[in-house]
């Protein structure tokens, strides 16, 4: 991109024009995005859920497919900030800007998405686990911009689950908890993704969370508060206005536990 | 937000007008229409984009004015508190706001209508959790929220009833 | 009066086109930006503002040393201290002004801003006022050479002392009122317009009191008081907030001067939050005493209250805590003792704001909270012991123990009809089935009295100016009036609450009453809008106005129907002969004899004046109930229901007295769950925009549920009392109770607002009582 290092991307512009105008970040060069045709999209094709990297969160939370097939992504859609700013916040901006306080990320992990960028050199396909560099800080380059986002499609026995604790609607998140599950034929999990939001420098994938439920059936009380106790494990929050670290550990346990439930009646019913 | 003084030529057009102007890149919307244009029944209540006072309809999507740069809106649509009123005539959302007390001071208020226009296209017979949703990105202090719901409330009812007014055919 | 009126003032602002301060636009205006201080106590060693005096279009900067020939450096406050306009030595808190730039746009001077160079040596800072008051703290005026600010003290310390030692039970807990602000939604701001010519400044400004803050100006200016104009046009909300004088008002006054030009200053958000007024920041130890069979004997209350670097707490002169001598609150009780004293602290100035009613906030949530305690301690339900303690109806007017003389109540209806409204018993009935299957529900209740409507100029003062407001009225020749007044309406509706006044007084059409407040060239005299007071003085003043117009009415009445003044009849709009009601005059015939057909010996014109200085304050109540929900993995609490039932007296407009309900207990919801201006030891402040600072939205306010009983005010010229802030003093005590309640098994006595999820948790997790989902 020209400008160099200090060029920002504008997209839906949600977080960045508020940086600015109070001064965090003072880019000389803005590149608007927003005139790039072809980046608004969500649909399923070759095996991935596919959405354009200009798609608004409005449009997330409008989808049908979404809520029907990806109700974990639907679940943030109707509570990421407001709905005026969800009209022009972008799925892309959402991810690539790096904040930890943000829920598609968490999200993201959960689904096992994968991000493709362009830039001067080509274009490159990244995965969600490794994206989330530092706050702030993504696996992007300078000279790239997100183009897309897919997430492997949803199988028959899957269900998601996005839940955040907010001391308000609209506030960030004391803590957030994303869960993707898989059943296998005989009702056990098969895979499970767990991601968290707010509660560490960037959005964290509990990988040993994951481990801990693989072959076993969901009414497994205790396998289930296994996981909620090693998503609490895997969180580093901070103690700042919106509670003390160790209530957000808490907190990752207990929406852990709620998300996964919740993520186990939608498998049951289809994944709705 | 720094700058220099470069400017860029825009076009909009805004409650059916149309304007043209050369405006510095780092101009924000919502200063674009008050200062530039010099409409002021949009407000800023805030710096961090939370509080909506500024929320206008670009392209018939709400925004929030403060979080939009004037040259984002080139070539683009927008309507302001100022276009509600067709001829004289107030709109029912304005007619609610008055009728059922939605507001006190005044400041938040044609934000909180524009918000409120925006769901009333997408959802015409909003249920009172889906108005209280609906307006959950404008801050109002004064009236605790119950007048500005009723306000909303009978705006809706009142276009439906036009609506379906239209919708029968004229003897 | 009596009815819903749809509000005069409406169709401008439906319409966007109110006129709030920045809006006002003159030619070759200026606009004025500070800079602010990193640190909460440090020395400032230089300024270097050069590279911001580069800048294209910067055309002046101004610090605290170019305000000193002016004697503008520090200016007084309203209690009798004084304040830093900008500094020559040192900044006392975060945020605090420190250099004014002026430049052609509101972008240049946030550029120019950011190139000012100032270099500062830290000083220990002390954020808390406990800490302020002990020997050795960092002094943070040394012009007074301690951090104590006052000692008030009010009831017999002895005889309470002897009370408590004899009573059955005494209960105590320490309570905190958070720090918080108003957060109106228009951030403070001005346009000052000094035409050098005729010497004469016009000053734009978010003022609740034009014609004080006019005089204070002409004190503090030597600018004589009949060439300075306040305007206060359209406000965004004043809440107390804008009683305030700001460094910024003061400056851009200096600039415009200095430069020739119309200068404006309007604050950001993230600058106002933590530079303007706070509200409360107030420490209590509160007891009382009852027998064992909940007899409340007396209260106690003991509190340190912190008013950041200034002490410009905007109350009445005599009462430097406020009106926190209420705090006997609804209850017949024999004997109490209260003290407050006051710290400097390096923060910015206030106490007094949000809806506060001069500290009624803080004494109602001390007794309402206690009344609680108490409850508890001797198990007994908390409606009964309120019920067993009220002041009896018959016993009013009531002096209490602390001298006030309450007008006029009936507790126990307003009790009864929000317990019958809200199913009471019903609900205690659900709470312990509900307690059975583990879930955690509490029901609070608050039964609050007000003390509005200052005041009796005998007691209430500001500066020495007494505390009566006016109305002005003149009838055209054709039967239309205008009225003006010295109060400033922020959103209460006054353009339509005085119109109903005098139309109901002089039979005029509302929509032929025009009603205007905020220009100090124009209208009366009088102290603004605050505390609730402007029906009990300008309400009042507007229906005594009105009656003298109504007197000189009659005399042209019967010039012009050739009878005795005394064979008269008033009715409502004409004056007609005693027995022969076809021989009538309208209130617009007489309204155009008074210009064209005057008899010999009376006055031409029909107009009236009435400065009104109440004999008493009104003493405005009510009784709130609080139904919560608690998820106890989360500590999430969730208002189920909140009905209100308020007793205002008799009420002019009850849609706009609902408002004013609803608003009221809107921001008594975010003070008791949300809100709080933080510090550390460092003076870094928390929660200084409305990112941090959490004003609630449409969708965790609950819907509330209104109802009235009505008690009339016996002094007040239509039996009206204030209300504004009734719900904002009230509903506090109700939130808190509800949530302790919900807790009650647990035995916790007490949490400090606000009840953010977090402190809820810890609560039940130290008693067992959180649940891992």
């Amino acid at each position: 991109m020209k400008g160099g290092d200090d060029a920002k991307v504008l997209a839906g512009g949600q977080s960045l024009i508020p940086l600015l105008k109070l001064r965090l970040a003072s880019p000389t060069r803005l590149v608007d995005i927003n005139g790039i045709p072809g980046l608004e999209y969500i649909r399923e094709s070759g095996g991935y859920l596919r959405m354009g990297a200009l798609t608004r969160m409005a449009d997330l939370e409008a989808s049908d497919l979404i809520m029907k097939r990806y109700p974990i992504i639907h679940d943030a859609s109707v509570e990421i900030a407001d709905p005026t700013v969800r009209n022009l916040g972008t799925v892309g901006g959402n991810i690539s800007h790096g904040d930890p306080a943000n829920d598609l990320p968490a999200i993201m992990l959960a689904l096992e998405a994968e991000f493709v960028a362009e830039g001067g050199s080509g274009s490159r396909t990244m995965k969600a686990e490794g994206f989330f560099v530092d706050t702030f800080t993504t696996a992007l380059n300078h000279n790239e911009i997100l183009t897309e986002i897919r997430v492997p499609m949803a199988s028959p026995r899957s269900g998601g689950s996005y839940l955040k604790l907010e001391k308000r609607i609209g506030d960030f998140a004391i803590a957030g908890s994303a869960v993707q599950l898989s059943l296998n034929s005989r009702g056990e999990c098969e895979r499970l993704g767990v991601g968290l939001t707010a509660v560490g420098p960037t959005a964290i994938k509990a990988k040993k969370a994951e481990e801990a439920l693989k072959g076993k059936k969901l009414t497994d009380e205790g396998a289930i508060r296994r996981v909620g106790e090693l998503a609490a494990e895997a969180a580093s929050p901070t103690t700042d206005l919106r509670g003390p670290a160790d209530y957000k550990k808490e907190m990752v346990k207990v929406l852990t536990i709620r998300s996964l439930k919740r993520a186990y009646q939608r498998a049951q019913r289809g994944g709705m | 937000m720094e700058g220099g003084k470069t400017k860029m030529h825009i076009a909009v057009t805004l409650n059916g007008k149309k304007y043209d102007a050369d405006v510095e890149p780092r101009l924000l919307l919502v200063h674009f229409i008050r200062e530039n244009l010099g409409l002021t029944g949009t407000h800023i209540g805030c710096d961090t984009s939370n509080c909506g006072a500024c929320t206008v309809l670009v392209d018939g999507k709400a925004v929030k004015s403060c979080t939009v740069l004037a040259v984002q809106t080139n070539g683009k649509e927008v309507l302001t508190v100022e276009g509600l009123a067709k001829g004289g005539k107030l709109h029912p959302i304005q007619e609610g706001f008055w009728e059922k007390h939605g507001l006190q001071c005044g400041f938040c208020t044609p934000g909180m209508m524009m918000a409120a226009y925006a769901l009333l296209q997408k959802n015409p017979s909003p249920s009172e959790e889906e108005i209280r949703r609906g307006i959950s990105g404008n801050l109002c202090r004064c009236t605790g929220y119950v007048k500005i719901v009723e306000s909303i409330q009978y705006a809706a009812d009142k276009m439906m009833m036009a609506e379906r007014k239209m919708e029968v055919p004229a003897k | 009066m009596g009815h819903g009126v749809k509000r005069k003032e409406d169709p401008r602002f439906i319409q966007g086109k109110g006129n709030y301060v920045d809006d006002v636009k003159l030619p070759g205006m200026l606009f004025l930006d500070f800079v602010r201080s990193p640190y909460a106590h440090a020395r400032i060693k230089s300024i270097n503002a050069d590279k911001a005096k580069a800048l294209p279009g910067v055309v002046a900067v101004l610090t605290g040393k170019d305000l000193v020939p002016l004697g503008l450096d520090w200016i007084p406050t309203l209690s009798s201290d004084k304040m830093m306009v900008l500094p020559t030595e040192k900044v006392v808190f975060q945020m605090q002004e420190v250099v004014g730039i002026v430049a052609e746009d509101r972008y240049t001077a946030a550029d120019a801003v950011s190139l000012v160079e100032v270099e500062y040596e830290p000083l220990p800072a002390v954020t808390n006022p406990m800490k302020a008051l002990e020997p050795g703290a960092p002094i943070v005026r040394p012009d007074k050479g301690t951090n104590h600010v006052f000692h008030w003290e009010v009831g017999d310390k002895a005889a309470t002392e002897k009370l408590f030692s004899g009573a059955d039970v005494v209960v105590k807990q320490e309570l905190y009122y958070p720090r918080i602000h108003v957060s109106y939604m228009e951030t403070a701001g001005c346009v000052a317009d000094f035409d050098q010519v005729r010497g004469h400044l016009t000053l734009w400004m978010t003022t609740q009191a034009p014609h004080a803050v006019r005089t204070v100006a002409a004190l503090v200016t030597k600018i004589p008081e009949n060439n300075i104009r306040i305007i206060s046009p359209d406000i965004g909300g004043g809440f107390g907030g804008k009683v305030y004088v700001y460094p910024g008002y003061i400056v851009a006054a200096v600039a415009s001067i200095v430069t020739g030009h119309p200068v404006k200053w309007i604050n950001d958000r993230s600058d106002d939050q933590p530079s303007t007024a706070f509200g409360r920041d107030w420490h209590m130890t509160a007891e009382l005493a009852a027998k064992k069979d909940g007899t409340m004997l007396g209260v106690r209350i003991k509190t340190v209250s912190d008013h950041g670097a200034f002490f410009g707490d905007a109350n009445p002169s005599k009462f430097p805590a406020g009106l926190f001598s209420i705090c006997t609150g609804s209850y017949d009780l024999k004997g109490g003792f209260a003290e407050v004293d006051g710290a400097y602290t390096n923060k910015p100035l206030g106490g007094i704001t949000y809806r506060c009613s001069f500290r009624v906030t803080e004494a109602v949530y001390a007794i309402e909270r206690m009344v609680d305690v108490l409850a508890y301690k001797i198990g007994m339900d908390p409606t009964d012991l309120r019920m067993k303690n009220f002041i009896p109806s018959n016993k009013f007017p009531y002096k209490s123990i602390f001298g006030w003389t309450y007008d006029s109540g009936n507790y126990t209806a307003a009790l009864k009809k929000a317990m019958d409204k809200i199913g009471y018993w019903d609900l205690r009935k659900e709470q312990a089935e509900k307690r059975k299957k583990g879930e955690l529900m509490g029901i609070g209740v608050s039964s609050f009295t007000e003390i509005v409507g200052a005041g009796p100029s005998a007691q209430f003062d500001i500066l020495g100016i007494k505390m009566f407001d006016s109305a002005e009225i003149r009838i055209h020749p054709t039967g239309k009036a205008i009225a003006r007044f010295g109060t400033k309406s922020q959103g209460q509706g006054h353009e339509t609450t005085y119109a109903q006044i005098i139309a109901e007084e002089l039979g005029l059409p509302i929509e032929d009453i025009t009603v205007e407040e905020g220009d100090t060239d124009t209208a009366p005299y009088g102290l603004g809008t605050y505390a609730s007071r402007s029906t009990p003085t300008a309400g009042a003043a507007a229906a005594m106005a009105s009656r003298k117009i109504r007197d000189k009415a009659r005399k042209l009445a019967a010039h012009l129907l050739e009878a005795r003044e005394e064979d008269l009849v008033w009715e409502r709009g004409k004056f007609y002969v005693k027995g022969s009601p076809e021989r009538a005059k309208t209130i617009q015939d007489i309204a155009f004899a008074a210009y064209t057909n005057h008899p010999p010996g009376v006055e031409a014109g029909l107009e009236a004046v009435d400065y009104y200085d109440p004999p008493n304050m009104t003493f405005p109540f009510g009784s709130y109930i609080c139904v919560v929900d608690i998820d106890r993995g989360t500590g999430q609490p969730k208002v189920r229901r909140f009905v209100a039932v308020d007793d205002c007296g008799n009420i002019i407009n009850p849609l706009i007295v609902e408002g004013q309900i609803h608003g009221a207990l809107a921001m008594g919801f975010g003070t008791s769950f949300l809100e709080e201006i933080k510090y550390d030891e460092d003076g870094n402040v928390f929660g200084a925009n409305f990112m941090d600072y959490l004003i609630p939205t449409a969708v965790e306010t609950p819907k509330w549920e209104t109802e009235k009983t009505t008690t009339p005010s016996p002094h007040h010229p239509f039996g009206a009392k204030g209300v504004g802030e009734s719900a904002t003093v009230g509903s506090p005590a109700a939130f808190v109770n509800a949530v302790v309640d919900a807790l009650s098994q647990g035995g916790i006595p007490h949490i400090d607002m606000p009840l953010s999820p977090w402190k809820i948790w810890n609560a039940l997790k130290e008693k067992g009582l959180a649940m891992e989902a």
